[in-house]
Parts: structure tokens; C-alpha cells; sequence
């Protein structure tokens, strides 16, 4: 858990110092990780704040980058069954990628389905991880007020993609979907509203989806995405 | 963005992350996900990724430029190639940012 803990207190901090740089109030930066409370969906959005993209164009890339939230709901609704509404409720807001992650490994290896403790651990790991994120983000807000535009911060944000983008290019498939995407969205950039972005992740998917299929032997095992 | 505007997407955000973390714990049993949609969200992470990073690397400030005289563009390849060799975020942040301020003190 701890080095979890390390792993996502800069991302919050970065969050916090480019939330700022894109002219977000810093109350606003703090109430959507209060509210949204997924790393990746928040710079993304700080990303589409700060060029100036619509409501609607917020709302639609979240809930792409979000859709694999699906994929945890459907792999921890089993475990969470015999639980009262208000857990499940409780449980599902606090289910970002590393709580994910560190608490379904935690029922596979719970003998009964009924296991208290597990929910228990799911219930800790996910206030510690929320704590820690909401910590980060108001020493990204301080921070952010102190660094001076010239420094050219808003990059980190790139190269923090970089980072969770390139190692996971292990298969055929995904870096067809990666390459697609990447050299749609340069060539759609002056489309008006962002849309770019929604049409360059969709033939992305498309591209992987196709290759996937015409070379099925290379599928890699399901992993829990690599977002923050 | 005015303030308004501001807030309500970010309760809209919210709403939405949490609806889709909430789905198919409430509809377990009742709703099948269809096994393509399955396959494809597979490969949302690293077309979203992608298509935010490439433009910010070929496209900075607004002009696209293909060429070493594009600071961010260098500095972009190198941290790939950092982030390839070690897998780690942050050794990827610092170099690449390392390398983005020693161009733009040389240009």
C-alpha cells in the first residue's frame, strides 16, 4: 500500500500545480478531486479547460477514459453482492484503477464469497488512496501559484502520458490502436470543440479492435489499465 | 470557461465517473456486458493517451513542426525511450523535462 501511497501523491500534485496553470480557481481544482476522484479523467480535463473545449466535450472524454470503470464493476459486482446498498454505494465511488487493483486480488484470494475483511481492505485502501489524493492536490494548488509559467510545467503533463503509454505497448493490437489514434488526432487537430480527440480515440479502439482480430493468437492477459 | 459552467461540468464529471463505477455492482445479474465491448475498451487507455500526446509533441503552440527544432518533439522521444527502458513515470517526467529546459536555454 505504501508505495502505492508514493506512486500517486506526485500525480496529485501535478494535477494540482497544472489545474492552476490552466486558470482553474483553486477551490474548482479541489472539488473535482474531491467529486471526480480519477487522476487520469482530471488531467485530461484540465488539458480540454485550459484550450477552451465545451461542456459536452468534457463530459464525453470522461466518460470514454472512464468506460473501464465497466470492467471493475463487472469483475468486483460478485464479491460486493451479499453487501447492504449504502456499502456498495460507498465502495463503488472509492473504486479507482490502484484500489482496484490492490483490493480484487484481495477477494481472489479470500476463500468465501461473504469475506468481511476483504471488504474491509477494499474500504481502508480506497480512503487512504482518497486522503492522499486530496492531500497532493492542495500542495499541487500551493505549489502551483509559485511556479512561474516560462518553466514550461504544463509538458509534465505530456511526458506523464508518455510514461503510462509506452510501456503498455506490448501487443500488436494496442499499438496499432495507440498509432492510429496518435496520427488521427494530429491530422483532425483544427477541427472545432476538441472533436479531434473523441474521433482519433474512436478509430484508435476500431484500429486495435481489427488487429486483434486478424492475429488472435498474441492476446495478452485482462490487466487493470495504467491510468492514475 | 465562466464559473457556472466550471462547476457544473465538474459535478457532470462526477457523475458520470461514479455512474459507471456504480453500473454493474446495482445491475449484477440482470445485465450482461456484451463480450466486443469487452475486447474494445481493452484498447481506450492507449488511443487516448496517444492522441493527446501526439499533437502536444508535433503541434506545440499551435504550428505543426517535424523537425530537432522542435524542443518538445526531442524531448518527448527521449522520455519514450526512457519510459520504454524503465517503465517508470517519473524517471520519464524528469528526463524529459530535464532535457525540454537544457534546449530552450540553447535556443
Amino acid at each position: 500500500m505504501l508505495p502505492l501511497l508514493i506512486g500517486v501523491a506526485p500525480f496529485g500534485l501535478i494535477y494540482g500545480v497544472l489545474a492552476r496553470g490552466a486558470g482553474i480557481p483553486a477551490l474548482a481544482t479541489q472539488a473535482m478531486s474531491l467529486i471526480v476522484f480519477a487522476g487520469s479523467a482530471q488531467f485530461i480535463a484540465v488539458g480540454l479547460i485550459g484550450s477552451g473545449a465545451p461542456w459536452a466535450i468534457l463530459l464525453l472524454t470522461t466518460g470514454i477514459i472512464n468506460l473501464r470503470h465497466l470492467l471493475y464493476s463487472a469483475s468486483l459486482a460478485p464479491h460486493l453482492r451479499p453487501l447492504r446498498p449504502l456499502w456498495k454505494w460507498v465502495l463503488a465511488f472509492l473504486m479507482v484503477d490502484e484500489v482496484y487493483a490492490l483490493s480484487i486480488s484481495r477477494y481472489q484470494r479470500s476463500a468465501s464469497r461473504g469475506d468481511t475483511e476483504a471488504h474491509w481492505y477494499y474500504f481502508g485502501a480506497g480512503m487512504t488512496l482518497w486522503a492522499t489524493w486530496q492531500t497532493s492536490t492542495a500542495v499541487g494548488i500551493y505549489l502551483g501559484a509559485q511556479v512561474p509559467a516560462s518553466w514550461g510545467l504544463d509538458f509534465t503533463l505530456a511526458l506523464t502520458f508518455i510514461g503510462l503509454l509506452v510501456p503498455a505497448l506490448t501487443d500488436r493490437a494496442s499499438r496499432a490502436a495507440a498509432l492510429t489514434a496518435g496520427v488521427v488526432a494530429v491530422l483532425a487537430w483544427s477541427l472545432p470543440l476538441k472533436l479531434g480527440l473523441i474521433l482519433a480515440a474512436l478509430t484508435g479502439v476500431l484500429a486495435g479492435v481489427l488487429v486483434e482480430r486478424t492475429a488472435p493468437r498474441e492476446r495478452p492477459a485482462e490487466q487493470p489499465s495504467s491510468g492514475a | 470557461m465562466p464559473p457556472l459552467s466550471l462547476w457544473l461540468v465538474i459535478i457532470g464529471m462526477g457523475a458520470i465517473t461514479y455512474g459507471l463505477r456504480l453500473s454493474m455492482i446495482v445491475f449484477f445479474g440482470r445485465v450482461k456486458m456484451p463480450e466486443a465491448l469487452r475486447r474494445a475498451l481493452r484498447f481506450v487507455p492507449p488511443a487516448v493517451l496517444s492522441a493527446i500526446v501526439l499533437p502536444e509533441l508535433l503541434i506545440p503552440g499551435g504550428t505543426f513542426s517535424l523537425s530537432l527544432g522542435n524542443a518538445r518533439l526531442a524531448a518527448g522521444i527521449l522520455a519514450a525511450a526512457v519510459a520504454w527502458r524503465t517503465r517508470n513515470v517519473f524517471l520519464t517526467i524528469g528526463v524529459g523535462m530535464s532535457l525540454l529546459w537544457m534546449l530552450q536555454f540553447i535556443w
